[in-house]
């Protein structure tokens, strides 16, 4: 399902980048590049190509063995040629990743990128105000990265003062009965497919052990 | 602190007192319940008198972490939760996720599940504009106009409840289908509301559209030029209001929308009022495309036959077959297999595109699955748009934005 009318701008970019290398994809045309030509790409793509609308930024991680472990992916859209175009970059480093920013481009990406930053962890050099967005600031994790558990971690409130005084935290899901938890392995695993975090060690006869 | 006043209007007696008197900026947290916030947004004001001198929106409340969970669940156990994106227009959701995933399989819907989805889809839009519009009457002091657009509303809940078995939340699309056919009727049913719905709407926009009140309120208020709209991707009727003729129904038509004949209007200033004007003609351009999708409503089957591997067997099949019983294990447990690679889809959905980036490394599960909620985008020009307004024209423009935290947050 690949669009042909696309497929130009993909021929230009390899030929003006020269690290660049088509990505796989089943869609939309889709471009590998350097993390150093990231936002060089993104601005030939909007000045010369008409890519004008930012339609997404977002990170991918491959799982912590993996390196190149973090991936940036931007989506652009022409809103007078209508199509997408999907540029990614992976971190060089997989400890503390980081991608420049794109919000001298696109002032769409200043969200975006807050909120790869938050879910995700990946550093954006550069944007000016890079604070978190859906969590609350201080939060000691990045949620969306694969070793942070689908129930959560424990962790202190927000709110200090209302932490003093009722001693309250904020903990991990009871899972429990919880969400139908399935895996991705691809073979059968009744284990696996079962909920993950299944814990019946307590019941109503059995007490919740401390 | 000593500032200056920029209130307009602001005569030489001001600017003496300014001096005399040491004045400081007011911080102001309207929200996260506050009714014209429609649900749980926080914006931090920094107030000079009246007017704004600086606003940051706070998000996350809302905050369910959605796309950790797909990552946890098979494509078929998410369609339950993208009724929580914009819980205001689920039909449209469940579809736009059921089109991501069918676009990673490659499978071809047919005809009548195309046509079955973009009625449900207009009608989506038609009671996600009814329940903005009657809000933002309620926002700006109007109250009778809520009264009247959620009577419509409710009929079309009615039907909604009829082809669903469920008036909120629907989860009607599956991945390559709809969990059930058309009832009998059911058609000249929705014919039957498009006939009466057009003359109430006709109505409920004559309280607005010439009443010197609402005008007042929104004309040339929260103007956002087509630059901003586009740099800012802001999506739907927010980024037509500025004038940008921008719909995926006619860019990049999916489910047969090119089929179908309708207008897209656009704004030519890009304040409130054009905002709400594109919404009320879009309600009436949705009734079009019901009334077109209907008359060559297409004979055939509510699932695609190629999605024999993800689409859940009837339940009588599966009781009866061994070969049925087997594919609705492997389908529950396994979830479906897809092929691995990376696609991306976009809806045009009554809040603006919603879009799912979805990442497979092959298997019943996505490796990941990112959520582009409209919602999100468009708020991200609040601190823009709301710059140097008054408090009052704050609440007006939000409204006019019509958004909806569940899918702003995820």
């Amino acid at each position: 399902m690949s669009d042909t009318v696309a497929a130009e701008p993909v021929a230009d970019l390899l030929a003006k980048f020269s690290e660049a290398t088509p990505r796989e994809s089943l869609d939309h045309p889709a471009v590998n590049v350097p993390m150093k030509d990231a936002v060089a790409v993104l601005q030939w793509l909007r000045d010369e190509q008409s890519y004008d609308f930012l339609v997404d930024v977002t990170g991918i991680d491959w799982s912590e063995t993996t390196s190149p472990r973090f991936t940036a992916v931007w989506h652009l859209f022409s809103t007078t040629k209508h199509t997408y175009i999907r540029i990614a970059a992976d971190c060089t480093d997989d400890a503390n990743p980081s991608a420049p920013t794109a919000t001298g481009l696109f002032p769409a990406a200043d969200w975006h990128e807050r909120e790869t930053f938050d879910l995700m962890g990946i550093t954006f050099e550069g944007h000016p105000d890079l604070r978190r967005i859906l969590m609350w600031d201080g939060y000691p994790h990045h949620p969306l990265r694969k070793e942070f558990p689908l129930a959560g971690i424990e962790t202190e409130l927000p709110d200090i003062e209302v932490a003093d005084e009722t001693q309250a935290k904020v903990i991990s899901a009871p899972m429990m009965g919880g969400p139908f938890v399935a895996s991705n392995k691809g073979e059968m695993n009744l284990t696996d497919a079962e909920p993950r975090a299944k814990d019946e060690s307590w019941n109503e006869a059995k007490p919740k052990p401390e | 602190m000593a500032t200056e006043f920029t209130v307009p209007d602001a005569g030489a007696k001001t600017a003496a007192a300014s001096q005399e008197f040491e004045t400081e900026k007011m911080s102001l947290a309207m929200g996260p319940s506050h009714p014209s916030t429609h649900g749980v947004l926080r914006l931090q004001l920094e107030l000079d008198g009246e007017t704004v001198t600086n606003c940051d929106p706070v998000l996350g409340y809302l905050h369910r972490g959605d796309e950790k969970i797909a990552e946890n669940m098979t494509y078929n156990q998410f369609v339950p939760y993208t009724d929580r994106l914009d819980y205001l227009a689920p039909l449209a959701n469940n579809a736009a996720y059921a089109a991501a995933v069918e676009q990673l399989a490659d499978i071809k819907i047919p005809e009548r599940v195309q046509a079955i989805r973009v009625i449900t889809s207009e009608m989506a839009r038609v009671s996600s504009h009814l329940m903005g519009l009657g809000a933002y009457g309620i926002d700006v002091g109007a109250w009778s106009v809520f009264l009247y657009t959620f009577t419509e509303r409710e009929k079309l809940y009615t039907l909604f409840e009829e082809l669903t078995g469920a008036r909120f939340t629907t989860s009607y699309s599956r991945i390559g289908g709809v969990s059930r056919d058309v009832p009998e009727g059911w058609n000249e049913r929705v014919l039957e509301f498009c006939d009466q719905f057009l003359p109430i709407l006709d109505e409920i926009l004559k309280l607005l559209t010439r009443n010197k009140i609402f005008m007042d309120r929104t004309v040339d208020v929260g103007i956002i030029s087509a630059e901003d709209a586009i740099g800012y991707g802001l999506s739907g009727p927010n980024l037509r209001g500025s004038g940008v003729k921008s719909d995926l129904r006619k860019d990049r038509p999916y489910w047969g929308y090119e089929q179908y004949e309708f207008d897209v209007p656009v704004g030519s200033k890009g304040d409130c009022y054009d905002r709400y004007l594109c919404r009320g003609e879009e309600m009436k351009q949705s009734v079009r495309i019901i009334r077109q999708a209907i008359a060559k409503f297409p004979a055939g089957d509510y699932y695609a036959k190629d999605a024999v591997r993800i689409f859940a067997p009837k339940k009588d099949k599966v009781m009866t077959s061994m070969e049925e019983l087997i594919n609705n294990f492997m389908i529950v447990t396994e979830g479906p297999q897809m092929p691995a690679g990376e696609v991306y889809f976009e809806a045009e959905n009554p809040k603006g595109t919603l879009g799912f980036f979805i990442v497979s490394k092959g298997g019943g599960v996505p490796w990941r699955l990112k959520i582009r909620g409209p919602s999100f985008c468009n708020l991200s020009i609040l601190p823009k748009v709301c710059q140097d307004e008054l408090v009052s024209d704050v609440v007006s423009i939000l409204g006019s934005l019509d958004f909806v935290m569940g899918e702003c947050d995820r």
